[in-house]
């Protein structure tokens, strides 16, 4: 590690702990994201197999195991 | 020392730019997989409705009666890549911030680029190789659970080669010589990513008189799709923290 004084690092060590938090909503919420694009059958989003049958082709082609 | 000399990027910043760089590679790639990978997948339901057709049992996905017509189904193609993307984008800026928060904030994009480029290696192609894409009428509904978690299982084990991987090439010092690090990287890689395709369970459901050539030219466009979007997710991302530094580069010069 160089001790390179011109740049700071992206994050204060101060704010670590809240870094963390709003690092750990953003991958739930992607995550949530990911799974209703690529792989909710009707569970979770509630609309049946409606977002299955929209995202069909998507899923195929972005090599997500459909059905 | 220039402190404050320009706003440092706050992670929800960074995030933002891996948003915008996922959403706009996603809609690259829905238009890559409209044009190379639809008339493969027209092909593939053809097949479908036909043997459906051929008997009436068998069938557990009936287009005709869709919730979604075919249009509506090629038109979702967008939204789907587009939110993909976005989301992947999303997750790349996330993890940008969390890997380079201890080295200097910026680096000409260099990271953003690497990153992506580990992502394509260990979350598309290690388990694409293990897991390819299927077209409609290939694979078995009854066993879309265990496929859908030995896929996942086999990303997650993906991140984890490309991990190893990264760990052999810094485990090699510094002094040693670029090739010795390099064989310690691609060693590191080769074994997780070996145990996993040998531990895994494999799936050999295409159906015995599904064309070949419509398989093979389903899965290139496939792997294609999402080449196309982890390059457009590397560079455009690259490009936005790249501009930054620039920016600050420019602001901070004079008060050294």
């Amino acid at each position: 590690m160089s001790s390179s004084t011109s740049s700071q690092p992206l994050a204060h060590p101060a704010n670590t702990v809240r870094l963390m938090w709003t690092t750990l909503a953003a991958v739930a919420v992607l995550s949530l994201l990911v799974y209703l694009v690529a792989f909710d059958q009707g569970a979770v989003s509630r609309s049946g197999m409606y977002l299955h049958e929209l995202m069909h082709d998507g899923r195929h082609l972005l090599g997500v195991p459909c059905h | 020392m220039p402190l404050n000399a320009a706003p440092v990027p706050t992670f929800v910043t960074v995030l933002l730019r891996g948003l915008l760089a996922g959403l706009v590679a996603g809609l690259l790639a829905g238009t890559f997989a409209f044009v190379a990978g639809e008339p493969h997948v027209e092909a593939a339901i053809a097949i479908e409705e036909a043997a459906a057709h051929a008997d009436p049992a068998a069938g557990g996905h009936h287009h005709e009666d869709a919730l979604v017509s075919r249009n509506g189904q090629r038109g979702g193609l967008f939204p789907a890549t587009g939110l993909f993307g976005a989301a992947m984008g999303g997750l790349l800026a996330t993890a940008y911030v969390l890997l380079c928060r201890r080295r200097r904030a910026y680096d000409d994009g260099r990271s953003g680029l690497l990153l992506a480029g580990a992502a394509l290696l260990g979350v598309v192609i290690v388990p694409f190789v293990k897991y390819p894409a299927n077209p409609p009428a290939v694979g078995d509904p009854a066993t879309i659970d265990q496929r859908t978690g030995t896929y996942l299982l086999m990303v997650a084990l993906g991140l984890v080669a490309v991990w190893a991987g990264s760990l052999g090439y810094r485990s090699v010092g510094g002094a040693a010589p670029q090739w010795l690090r390099a064989t310690a990287a691609v060693g590191g890689f080769l074994l997780v990513t070996v145990v996993a395709y040998v531990v895994l369970p494999s799936f050999q459901e295409v159906p015995d008189d599904f064309p070949a050539t419509l398989l093979w030219n389903f899965r290139l466009a496939s792997l294609g799709t999402q080449v196309v979007l982890w390059a457009g997710i590397g560079l455009l991302f690259a490009a936005l923290m790249n501009n930054d530094g620039r920016r600050r580069a420019a602001t901070a010069t004079p008060s050294t």
